[in-house]
């Protein structure tokens, strides 16, 4: 009796909400939920992006920001699809991690179409590195110490096992022609700057992680980067690093940064929305935070995003089937 | 002497009325913070970022405010551990196995003021080390790979013994126990979610400060409800005696060795990035007990173990600052959001911090000082203040515990479902106490063990599944020697000495 009670009520919220959209979409009190504590990247994005939104007047008054830590993303996921899926003024911060999680089903009995995908702020890149004086050169010289014996080189990344940064590697040992891609070593730290130290001190021969978490030390020349995991050479500081491309291996790992919308929100508002982050990329305010965060251009928008994510998806779980870590 | 020039352009660069202002509010809210059960350095800090964005503050005075909250924060995280046995963050968790004691015995002003004393000489020798020594200590840091970090965390665990309880049985089941809810959440390893039920809440383990929280405060609260009525549980307000204000100079005398000890351990343990604060006061006390407590006394209320743990604690908090700025890799919960904090003010923390951005460090330097000065000079009158806390009688005090435990709890999370981990834990702790169980070991294998199981585990990974690697170089087999004297002497040593100890006071046990 009571779940029926919920449902007339869902109903009604959703069908009043929906005479009200026919309207032109308007966003009233709008809410960020950054799916993390204060301090992180989701809280991050939702806060700079609640910012420029507000600067560029694109929400009334400000957007507010609601911490919503737990499960990697997953409590404000379910919170999300259980409780709010018809609300319309909010969107949830989301990044490669959450688009990995889904795929993994590490958030228990939901999936990325229950959502609606908004679009992309940026990219953080993979990079693959060595310390400064190791004889690897290039990302295949590297590969081919892995082929030719797997238990050499242990590689060192922030994430756990089965998270973004060893994904990346396994995907690029894939496209060199690795074909038991279990057989490489990752030794999983608390972050990328850990990683890095012990890189530094001789304990891993390589480091797997993004682009602006090893700033620091590839300015200082500590570290040499083999590869940039992007489609095309970085700006700035990282142009002078080759892509994996370019050296033959056709791998892409973008840590995205993106929003996504409730699965019942209307289409008005999903479209609000779209346009909203869109204009926000767009604008010269968004452009100085990215080169200060070490953000790199990844604009996707609406059903492209969906696209992107769906693909994602697709990628990360087959690989994670051949690892094992999914039946 | 370019340290000395660099660092005077650094107080000039802090010395300026608005940086002042900050710096004051920094360690006042810090102090609030840090005592407020449930509120750590940590979450002091991230809820701050917000507040130092909307003021529009540039990078130094940003990091000024935030910084003197971590110190402040560190500062007034032992007030309710001395005050009411429930530590106000973790690494004030040593500090009640005597700061408690003495306050119990009426003598919580010494305990109160003799603390700050210390934290001060922990966290001001801490800066000048960061000062002279962070390019040299970074290659220390550089030392330290994941068998290393193993051997250090089995070394923590090898002096446990007698710590906390008179029962060596008690206190490994408690250890035990922590260590087995460290092992609650998804496995960093292999990805696999373990003890979770399937509830997605678990995933990310078991936040020790809900456990904290729990097991000290709300415990408290239980036990003061089941005695309700009587006077003799909390006891009543009339009966206690505040103590004097300043610790004599005879108790500064005795503890000066202790302070100097433990801030050197301190200070190395917060430079290692995978040790921290926890491990700083945690193995600054084990050690003075080892050490000084020829008579038994730590646990009784000694102040050699208020000192050891604040002065600890203190140091490690500024030595966790040397691998932060210099490598740009947090050694703690708080330098972790003190990096964020730095990345999104387009500063690069890493190797060349010092040479790109001098007026961010040095001015940083610089306020550090003014803060920790700051902080004696108002911590100590303020003890006064303090120390009437425990003139509240308890049917005001624990309701208002119970209540700061919820607020605190979920204003971190924003979770329910971290209440009723709470109000779980508080039961647990209730029922430990009636069994006479201590509380502190379980603290302990819940921040320890997750660390110690994750670089054994590395371990293993590059080296194949070889455990000689455990072994291999010379700075593990010195950790592990000290680990396995650590865990014999106290054995072999007690068999013959233990039992000439009367056992007087097992009302004075701490838990």
């Amino acid at each position: 009796m009571k779940n029926f009670i919920t449902r007339l009520a869902a109903t009604a919220v959703a069908v009043v909400s929906l005479t009200a959209a026919a309207q032109a979409f308007d966003p009233g009190a709008t809410e960020c939920i950054a799916p993390a504590n204060p301090g992180g990247g989701w809280d991050f994005t939702c806060r700079q992006v609640g910012k420029t939104l507000q600067d560029l007047k694109l929400v009334p008054g400000t957007m507010q920001v609601t911490n919503m830590a737990g499960g990697g993303g997953g409590v404000a996921y379910a919170e999300v699809i259980n409780k709010r899926n018809d609300a319309n003024n909010l969107i949830i911060a989301a990044s490669s991690a959450t688009s990995t999680r889904l795929a993994q089903g590490a958030y228990p009995g939901n999936t990325m179409d229950q959502v609606r995908w908004v679009a992309s702020v940026g990219a953080d890149y993979g990079i693959i590195a060595v310390a400064k004086d190791s004889a690897i050169n290039t990302l295949p010289e590297l590969m081919e110490m892995i082929k030719a014996d797997p238990s050499s080189v242990s590689i060192a990344g922030g994430s756990a096992v089965g998270g973004w940064d060893h994904l990346k590697v396994l995907m690029a040992a894939k496209k060199a022609g690795i074909e038991d891609v279990r057989t490489i070593k990752y030794v999983a730290f608390d972050g990328g700057g850990e990683a890095v130290t012990q890189l530094l001190g001789g304990s891993v021969q390589a480091f797997t992680g993004d682009a602006s978490e090893a700033k620091g030390f590839v300015d200082s020349g500590d570290i040499k980067v083999l590869a940039v995991l992007a489609p095309e050479r970085l700006e700035g500081d990282f142009a002078s690093f080759p892509t994996a491309k370019e050296q033959g291996i056709d791998v892409i790992g973008a840590n995205w940064r993106g929003f996504y919308a409730p699965g019942g929100s209307s289409d008005e508002a999903y479209d609000y929305w779209v346009n909203a982050i869109g204009t926000v990329y767009d604008s010269a305010e968004w452009k100085d935070i990215m080169a200060q965060n070490g953000l790199a251009p990844l604009n996707l928008r609406g059903a492209d995003f969906q696209a992107f994510v769906a693909d994602s998806v697709a990628s990360i779980t087959d690989i994670s089937k051949e690892i094992g870590l999914i039946h | 002497m370019d340290t000395l020039s660099a660092l005077a352009d650094g107080f000039s660069i802090a010395l300026t009325f608005q940086n002042l202002g900050l710096a004051l509010i920094g360690c006042f809210l810090g102090t609030i913070i840090g005592a407020l059960p449930g509120l750590g350095p940590s979450n002091g800090v991230a809820i701050l970022i917000p507040l130092a964005f909307t003021l529009g503050l540039p990078a130094t005075p940003a990091l000024i405010l935030l910084t003197s909250v971590y110190y402040g924060a560190m500062y007034g995280g032992r007030i309710s551990s001395i005050l009411l046995n429930i530590p106000g963050d973790e690494p004030a968790l040593m500090t009640t196995l005597d700061g408690y004691p003495m306050a119990r015995k009426g003598m919580a002003g010494e305990a109160l003021a003799l603390s700050g004393i210390a934290s001060f000489v922990g966290a001001f020798f801490a800066t000048w080390g960061l000062v002279f020594l962070a390019p040299q200590l970074v290659k220390v840091a550089l030392l330290f790979g994941p068998a290393e970090y193993f051997a250090l965390f089995a070394l923590a665990f090898a002096t446990l013994g007698g710590i906390a309880s008179k029962n060596q049985a008690k206190a490994a089941l408690a250890a035990g126990l922590g260590l087995g809810i460290a092992m609650i959440g998804v496995d960093g390893q292999t990805g696999v979610p373990r003890f979770t039920f399937g509830e997605v809440h678990l995933y990310d383990g078991i936040d020790f400060l809900v456990a904290i929280v729990g097991l000290f405060a709300l415990s408290e609260v239980f036990i003061f409800l089941e005695h309700r009525g009587t006077t003799k549980a909390t006891g009543d307000a009339s009966g206690i005696k505040l103590g004097r204000l300043t610790p004599p100079l005879s108790m500064l005398k005795q503890t000066a060795p202790t302070m100097a000890r433990s801030t050197v351990l301190g200070f190395i343990a917060g430079v290692l990035p995978g040790a921290g604060a926890s491990l700083g006061s945690f193995i600054s006390y084990s050690v003075e007990k080892r050490l000084v407590d020829k008579n038994n006394t730590f646990g009784t209320g000694d102040p050699r173990g208020v000192a050891a743990p604040e002065a600890g604690n203190n140091a490690a908090a500024g030595g966790a600052l040397v691998p932060m700025l210099a490598l740009g890799v947090p050694g703690s919960g708080t330098t972790a959001v003190l990096l964020a904090m730095l990345l999104a003010l387009n500063i690069t923390p890493g190797p060349l911090l010092f040479t790109n951005n001098p007026d961010v460090v040095w001015g940083l330097i610089a306020a550090l000082f003014i803060g920790n000065v700051m902080l004696l000079v108002m911590n100590i009158p303020m003890v006064s203040l303090f120390v009437r806390v425990l003139l509240v009688p308890p049917r005001y005090l624990m309701p208002a515990v119970a209540m700061i435990s919820f607020v605190g709890i979920y204003g971190i999370s924003g979770s329910t479902f971290d209440l009723m981990v709470m109000v779980f834990f508080g039961l647990l702790g209730w029922i430990l106490r009636k069994l006479d169980v201590p509380l502190v070991p379980i603290i302990l294998g819940v921040l320890l063990g997750n660390q110690m199981e994750a670089n054994m585990r590395r371990a293993m990974t590059i080296s194949d599944g070889d455990w000689s690697a455990l072994f291999a170089s010379p700075l593990s087999i010195g950790l592990w020697l000290f680990a396995f004297f650590g865990f014999i002497l106290p054995i072999v040593a007690g068999r013959f000495f233990r039992p000439k100890f009367p056992r007087t006071d097992s009302e004075a046990d701490p838990d």
